[in-house]
């Protein structure tokens, strides 16, 4: 069914938060920001830029340390000790960070104030590298906490030593990498905040989409309760993730708001959106231990895992665990020791990129899984058909507790075999113009409606568990059906599948429905968790708008039979009438329940007194407590699939790769609506296959970012995209609502096939080993030409 | 610093009406149309000239506003994403194979996207799918992976052909 959101969009009428605020004039924010990685702020002075004709008024560090608290810290002491304030206070930590603000008339004269603003640093030591961090003589970036250590934890499952021990090899991996890069979506961040002084209430019309949780974080800030921070946001114009920790920015302009007295408007730029909003996780996977049988079954694992977070933990440290949702990736692995780290570094904050902390780990496993198979000479189609959790497994208890609901992996497989023709592809291995050809597969899981109780897993105080979202549907007087939801879409199509679902119940068509867009405190309909992210609105946002449609059907129903004089049982809604079952005549109006109810309800009985037509529902998903202990339980209600095949040809004189052939099948359950669906599996793949190829935030050793804008970071364009085959297969989940299963961040599977496909390319020709999720030519390059010592051995298990 | 003082005044055609306006020297066409003519569909996503959100159909070709000043667009007619839609507000057959193919999924590259594609089946009523690709090349998008995209244009140059 075609989207609701296109017509408004199609016509250039779509309500982004700059679009806000046209013929007034306005006052514009401009940020001024560190050059360094680190350096001590000694001074600033902002009297030049405050005497600039049009400038309204200025923000530094001094004031925000005085005006707010710190943000409330996830992790355990000592590094809870970091203080943390929407600017730098005293030292800057990272390239980009905020030092100051300048509000003026003019998007102009703001820029021009703020070259004024006179700023004295003393650089200090940068540190860049993750690895590093813990040395005793890297700089330390929080002198509060007293190290770089943000987290750190152990996970061990099943019986690890036994399973090595009983190997038939062990496989020796170094070192693996996952680099840093993001979604970068094409609208930036932004806000135009209002502050009322008469009632201490904020407006804030921005773009976040995680709404609930910022307001967690930003009212103990700001020193004020929760529902004086109202958000208000309509179209936004791309997420992923990346529009969620950027509340450190708007709690700078619910300030200046505040302090001016007039409302600001803040656009980030591009430059800012790269090198201070929100990177992806930085992973290392070090001294990986697999233990294997001949005939390729995967034992157990062991490794160290290094997670460099940045400068600041915002979302983190809960990517320390989060992960753990796909311990086992699609396998039926049993055994698992992780050693996991987590440090800060002087670079951009990471959080909760697409994909979040799963695509690391799936891309890990994935390359395990391809090493293991290749060093024992067996076909990679082989090896993870012998690994692979079978469909008559399903639901399937995993090793630490979590419950992968439904799924058919080798059948999803095929499929995507056939798409290509694997058979003719194996059977040619290199193209007629000598160019090495390789195919890969990339299983993967897209794990959706996460139980925040993995919070505990990170610190056992965090009161957090379950998740939620609410929605309301109404029946008004004139027989209008309308939905609020307590999400922020992104492009999602929130708007068209829930007109879709309420229509359904209701027996209306989708178009009678009126789905208000966008996200607004002020419609009392959010919850904590109330957001669109973690592919989860199928489950959870539907979940809401199916429990609110079904208690209206049902208040519908009992007012029906009670006008009809027949047992609400025996109601159906259809055509906008609640009908007698089998007795089309005894029919009312949904118009004419909404007027009795609302205003003309003296003679309806007792009993009715309850109804309202105004129906409000939470939905609440299901689990039980984790044995926080033993790390285990079910982190995650719903798991949707992806299997990725990819074709690729290298240049071996240049390390280029093109990309000749590539199919994907996804399996998400019940589809609620199938062009949203394989629309979502295309965007997936793009930033995949753009993050395997192309896009790497990349800093020097001083701490500067080199990819800040566009012109450096490759984002994926048309020209660089292969044309995609995809098919779906439906594995309906016993856990939800609908049988649907979230969807929307994918898993990364792009990024698992195409490495795997350059390793089978790289392997017709030399010994190297692709050791990192990024694979621009030069890498590709010195893969086949100057591989260097091997990080990949076959050794005999070690007897208990 | 730049001069902030200096003004121009700027008299530009958009959509077929004539627009005056008062500007500083150093304001971006992009600015222009979304500031001080309220057409708010045109859409800023980058700072050095790279998205394409800001695509624009200038005296005839298709241009990134946001790396022209207003004055440069002096004497000059311009179309915006404003201009697809008819004067009943219904969709253009190139915004109707959008959406029929569901092109777009947050909207904010579309206008760029939609412009793009007009300037291409404005000169070639038959582009092959590598004219197609390359008519968007300087226009990213994060959320639909292009595919849907090709086929909207596709098809919409299919139905000027029929």
């Amino acid at each position: 069914m075609p989207r609701k959101e296109d017509r408004r969009l199609l016509r250039g009428e779509g309500i982004y938060f700059d679009d806000r605020g046209r013929g007034r004039e306005g006052s514009y924010v401009h940020l001024v920001r560190s050059p360094y990685a680190h350096a001590r702020i000694k001074s600033i002075d902002v009297s030049k830029a405050a005497a600039l004709e049009g400038v309204y008024g200025t923000l530094t560090g001094g004031e925000v340390a005085a005006l707010t608290d710190p943000y409330f810290q996830l992790q355990l002491p000592p590094s809870n000790e970091i203080k943390d304030y929407c600017m730098a206070v005293g030292v800057a930590r990272y390239a980009g960070e905020p030092v100051a603000a300048v509000v003026a008339r003019t998007r102009e004269l703001a820029r021009d104030a703020a070259d004024l603003v006179e700023v004295e640093y003393e650089p200090l030591e940068a540190n860049v590298d993750g690895r590093r961090a813990l040395d005793p003589n890297a700089p330390l970036l929080h002198p509060d906490a007293g190290t770089n250590l943000v987290w750190e934890g152990s996970f061990d499952w099943g019986d690890v030593d036994g399973a090595f021990a009983a190997a038939d090899r062990v496989l020796r991996i170094d070192e693996l990498h996952f680099h840093r890069f993001s979604s970068t979506p094409i609208e930036c961040c932004g806000a135009v905040v209002e502050y009322e002084r008469a009632t201490g209430q904020w407006h804030m019309y921005c773009n976040h989409q995680f709404p609930g949780m910022a307001l967690v974080f930003m009212a103990p800030a700001l020193r004020t309760s929760m529902d004086r921070l109202r958000f208000v946001s309509h179209d936004i114009g791309g997420g992923f993730g990346n529009k969620v920790i950027f509340h450190t920015y708007l709690l700078i302009c619910c300030l200046l708001a505040r302090k001016l007295d007039r409302p600001v408007h803040w656009t980030e730029w591009r430059t800012d959106n790269h090198m201070a909003n929100t990177h992806g996780n930085e992973r290392w996977f070090r001294d990986v231990e697999v233990a294997v049988q001949n005939d390729g079954t995967i034992l157990a694992y062991r490794m160290k895992a290094l997670d460099d977070c940045g400068a600041f933990p915002r979302y983190e440290p809960i990517g320390c665990v989060v992960w753990a949702q796909v311990t086992a990736g699609c396998y039926r692995i049993r055994n698992v020791h992780v050693d996991f780290t987590q440090v800060c570094t002087n670079k951009s904050p990471c959080g909760p990129n697409r994909g979040y902390s799963r695509l690391q780990h799936l891309w890990f496993v994935e390359r395990m899984l391809d090493v293991v198979g290749h060093e024992l000479g067996l076909d990679p189609v082989a090896i993870r058909k012998r690994n692979y959790v079978r469909p008559e497994e399903m639901p399937y208890e995993t090793l630490n507790g979590c419950i992968y609901d439904s799924g058919d992996y080798p059948r999803a497989l095929d499929i995507a075999l056939e798409l290509v023709d694997y058979d003719a592809w194996r059977a040619r291995q290199t193209a007629e113009d000598g160019r090495l050809i390789g195919i890969g597969i990339g299983s993967t899981l897209d794990s959706g409606t996460n139980n925040f109780a993995q919070a505990q897993l990170v610190n056992a105080e965090l009161p957090f568990s379950g998740n939620n979202e609410a929605a309301t549907v109404k029946l008004d007087l004139m027989g209008e059906i309308v939905v609020t939801l307590g999400t922020a879409p992104q492009g999602q199509g929130h708007e068209t599948t829930a007109a879709q679902v309420v229509a359904d119940i209701l027996g209306v068509t989708p178009d009678d429905v009126h789905v208000r867009p966008g996200h607004d405190s002020f419609f009392n309909n959010h919850v904590t968790f109330s957001g669109a992210y973690a592919s989860q609105f199928a489950v959870t946002g539907l979940g809401a708008v199916k429990g609110a449609a079904e208690r209206l059907a049902s208040e519908i129903s009992r007012l029906a039979a009670y006008l009809l004089q027949a047992d609400p049982g025996e109601i159906v809604l259809e055509d906008g009438h609640a009908r007698v079952a089998g007795d089309p005549e005894r029919a009312v109006s949904l118009q004419w329940c909404a007027m009795k109810v609302n205003a003309a309800y003296a003679d309806l009985p007792d009993e009715l007194d309850d109804l309202t037509l105004n129906c409000r529902h939470v939905y609440r998903a299901q689990f039980e407590p984790l044995d926080v202990s033993r790390a285990y339980g079910n982190l995650t209600l719903t798991y949707s699939t992806q299997i990725h095949v990819c074709v690729v040809a290298i240049d071996p004189r240049l390390g280029e790769v093109e990309i000749l052939d590539y199919a994907v099948v996804d399996d998400c359950g019940v589809r609620v609506n199938p062009q949203i669906v394989e629309g979502q599996v295309h965007g997936a793949t793009a930033h995949a296959i753009g993050a395997a190829l192309h896009e790497a935030f990349i800093y020097d050793a001083d701490g500067l970012l080199l990819t800040p804008n566009f012109d450096e970071y490759h984002a994926i364009r048309a020209l660089d995209m292969p044309d995609l085959k995809v098919e779906s297969i439906e594995c309906p989940s016993p856990f939800t609502p609908l049988g649907a299963k979230g969807l929307g961040e994918g898993g990364g599977g792009g990024l698992h096939a195409v490495a795997a496909a350059i390793q089978d390319a790289v392997s017709r020709a030399s010994d190297g080993i692709v050791t990192d999720s990024f694979n621009p030519p030069e890498r590709v390059w010195r893969l086949l030409h100057a591989p260097g010592e091997r990080p990949v051995r076959l050794v005999e298990p070690t007897p208990l | 610093m730049a001069e902030a003082g200096r003004r121009v005044q700027v008299r530009v055609e958009v959509n077929g009406r004539a627009h005056e306006a008062d500007v500083e020297a150093r304001r971006l066409l992009v600015f222009l149309l979304r500031d001080d003519l309220g057409l708010t569909g045109t859409h800023i996503g980058c700072d050095t000239g790279s998205c394409g959100a800001c695509t624009v159909i200038l005296d005839g070709r298709a241009v990134k506003s946001c790396m022209l000043l207003a004055a440069q667009a002096d004497g000059c007619s311009l179309r915006t994403v404003e201009s697809l839609a008819a004067e009943d507000g219904s969709l253009s057959p190139l915004q109707q194979a959008f959406h029929d193919e569901h092109a777009l999924q947050c909207g904010y590259c579309t206008p760029g996207m939609l412009m793009s594609a007009t300037y291409l089946l404005e000169r070639n009523a038959s582009p092959t799918d590598d004219d197609i690709k390359h008519s968007v090349q300087g226009n990213i998008c994060r959320c639909t992976g292009y595919q849907n995209i090709f086929r909207a244009i596709r098809s919409a140059a299919e139905g000027m052909d029929a």
